[in-house]
């Protein structure tokens, strides 16, 4: 008995067939088709980010819609570390990622009371300090125009980063696939247990003994920790770093990301920016102007019509069977 | 100083305004709705179209703005906003971001990405001043509108929900829908009529603010976050909470801007973050209801 729930609870943390073939595929990519390295990079960095926003969306059930701020400092103190300390990739990303941590840390006090709207209010907040203080210490981020003049040293010593974005796109693929790991991993243990236990029922969660504060800090910081290597990925691979990091689009994306490819489901995050990133390239060369409209378009259908069902066609014209819920 | 605070009243009063129908819808409904300022952005668009195409005085666009945005609030409500009000959170938040992405580019598209501005009639242009020295209070002729415009108002909604039947219809709506359906209370139609007034003012202060916060595709995006920071500090179960937020928030960014210019709205969204924290659920908030 006891051995069949232990089975059945584990049965989801085993590594399925295709995982590992996708990987490989992910890897194979840049070298197969070296003018699309560039994207692929950016693929990479954006599942990044959209795999830390899932941690605490899909798996703890917090809206943030101010989950940019992490990213956004993460890719500042990258950069700024670069051009001013030194201009090693792998330490200027494990600055990075602290200075996100710290961040993630101070913020989760904001995201423990309250109800959706209030979370939604102070991580939205959050956010715009952020994206105001980089607008406005423009002795240090360069404001408006953006931080420019960052040059990244070779990866490891060895590798520079080249035009055409391999270094990079093997960079950021390798980051990703070690944090989504770690995440994995995360994810499956006990602990990845309790937040979901949070997220489902609160109040249950706490009778039972789950101290709901503190797993709530601990996964909204460990997700602010991962948006953040995301971030400096991001400015490292391109040399800039920019208001735009911080934006209140970027949080929007990421969200539409997450729930293009499911939300509580790590791989979520990666297929939604897989299909985001190719949609996007494809609308904004049509219409570079006009392409979020075709996002909001996308984004109000996908709510109204559902996310299952407009993702299997072949239900649109059956009639919902049975208890009538979806 | 007199006249800091003055600017910054009149600027709360049209906060006001412009998200006081969010406040209603938002607890009415427990729908989080981001969109809100598209509506505002409607009604600016409609007087600044109407003033600039077809000459129409600013004094007869005012109304016609109230009634285009309470229009498209109603058509939209009853198409869209419905189904989605028993979705989580999230469906919502998509939604209605959606919505505004819409909004943002289909204005750039048709109307264009430029800055309107708006000729006020003559006798709206001067100012006032009073006093002398220290103590000098100037009040811009418009600005002094805006205030008188957005009082009335403000007497009238509150009349409108403290002692008419349809305000008691209202408010038993937002203590518990169940029981005011059970009631014989129609809720549908009251949500619907809210909704549409609610867009109605959001439209009405975008005509009136368009002057004053000025007016371009991305205003919706631009001023989400102030009407949100007026519903989430001032709670939503009255409208006198949401007044007092719209103003102590009119009043931080005036002066915040005047006397610190360089930290910006840097001051008004650490105050609501402080304010939240401290009170998650609002600054004002009933006791009771649900």
């Amino acid at each position: 008995m006891t051995m069949g729930v232990q089975s059945s609870l584990l049965k989801d943390s085993r590594f399925k067939a295709w995982e590992p073939v996708l990987w490989l595929l992910a890897f194979a990519a840049p070298a197969l088709s070296p003018s699309h390295a560039l994207i692929i990079n950016e693929i990479a960095i954006v599942a990044l980010f959209a795999v830390s926003l899932d941690l605490i969306l899909g798996y703890t059930g917090i809206v943030s819609l101010g989950h940019a701020a992490f990213f956004g400092l993460g890719g500042y103190v990258a950069a700024l570390f670069a051009k001013l300390v030194m201009p090693d990739p792998l330490v200027g990303l494990a600055v990075g990622m602290l200075a996100a941590t710290l961040l993630g840390a101070l913020a989760s006090f904001t995201v423990m009371r309250g109800s959706d709207l209030t979370r939604l209010m102070v991580t939205l907040g959050v956010g715009l300090i952020l994206l105001e203080l980089a607008n406005k210490l423009d002795w240090l981020t360069g404001g408006a125009d953006g931080l420019q003049g960052v040059v990244m040293g070779p990866l490891l010593g060895r590798f520079e980063f080249d035009l055409n974005g391999q270094t990079a796109a093997y960079y950021s693929l390798t980051v990703l696939l070690l944090l989504f790991l770690l995440l994995r991993r995360v994810v499956h243990s006990p602990f990845g247990a309790t937040l979901m236990a949070i997220r489902d029922n609160r109040l249950r969660a706490m009778a039972i003994g789950i101290p709901v504060n503190a797993r709530l800090a601990a996964s909204y910081t460990l997700a602010a920790a991962v948006a953040g290597a995301a971030g400096a990925l991001m400015t490292q691979t391109t040399g800039f770093a920019s208001l735009d990091l911080f934006e209140f689009h970027r949080s929007a994306d990421v969200m539409l990301i997450l729930v293009i490819g499911g939300t509580g489901w790590l791989y979520g995050g990666v297929a939604g920016a897989i299909v985001f990133k190719l949609m996007q390239d494809a609308i904004s060369s049509i219409t570079p102007q006009y392409w979020t409209f075709w996002i909001g378009l996308f984004l109000v259908v996908l709510v109204l019509v559902g996310r299952e069902r407009l993702l299997r066609p072949w239900t649109w014209f059956k009639r919902p069977s049975g208890g009538g819920k979806a | 100083m007199l006249t800091l605070l003055f600017d910054g009243i009149a600027y709360g009063m049209l906060l006001f305004i412009l998200a006081v129908g969010l406040a209603v819808t938002m607890g009415l409904m427990n729908f989080i709705n981001l969109a809100h300022g598209a509506f505002a952005m409607a009604g600016g668009y409609i007087t600044v179209l109407l003033m600039q195409r077809f000459g129409v005085p600013f004094l007869v666009c005012l109304p016609l703005a109230f009634l285009g945005s309470a229009l498209l609030g109603a058509v939209l409500e009853r198409t869209l906003y419905r189904p989605l009000y028993h979705k989580p959170h999230l469906d919502q938040v998509l939604f209605s971001i959606g919505l505004v992405f819409m909004a943002v580019a289909g204005v750039d598209y048709f109307i264009g990405s430029t800055q309107q501005i708006i000729q006020l009639p003559e006798w709206l242009k001067g100012r006032t001043e009073l006093g002398s020295d220290g103590w000098m209070l100037g009040m811009g002729h418009y600005r002094l509108f805006i205030v008188a415009v957005c009082a009335a108002l403000t007497v009238a909604l509150q009349y409108l929900l403290t002692r008419t039947r349809f305000g008691s219809q209202l408010r038993a709506s937002v203590d518990d829908q169940r029981v005011a359906a059970g009631m014989g209370i129609n809720v549908n139609i009251v949500f619907l009529s809210t909704f549409a007034v609610g867009s109605g003012l959001a439209g009405l202060g975008g005509a009136l603010g368009a002057e004053v916060l000025g007016l371009d595709p991305s205003f919706p995006l631009k001023f989400m976050v102030y009407f949100l920071i007026v519903v989430a500090v001032g709670g939503t179960s009255s409208i006198t909470g949401p007044l007092l937020a719209a103003l102590l928030l009119g009043i931080a960014d005036v002066a915040g801007k005047y006397y610190i210019p360089k930290l910006g709205a840097f001051i008004v969204y650490s105050l609501m973050i402080a304010i939240l924290i401290w009170r998650p659920q609002g600054l004002f908030v009933r006791k009771g209801g649900k």
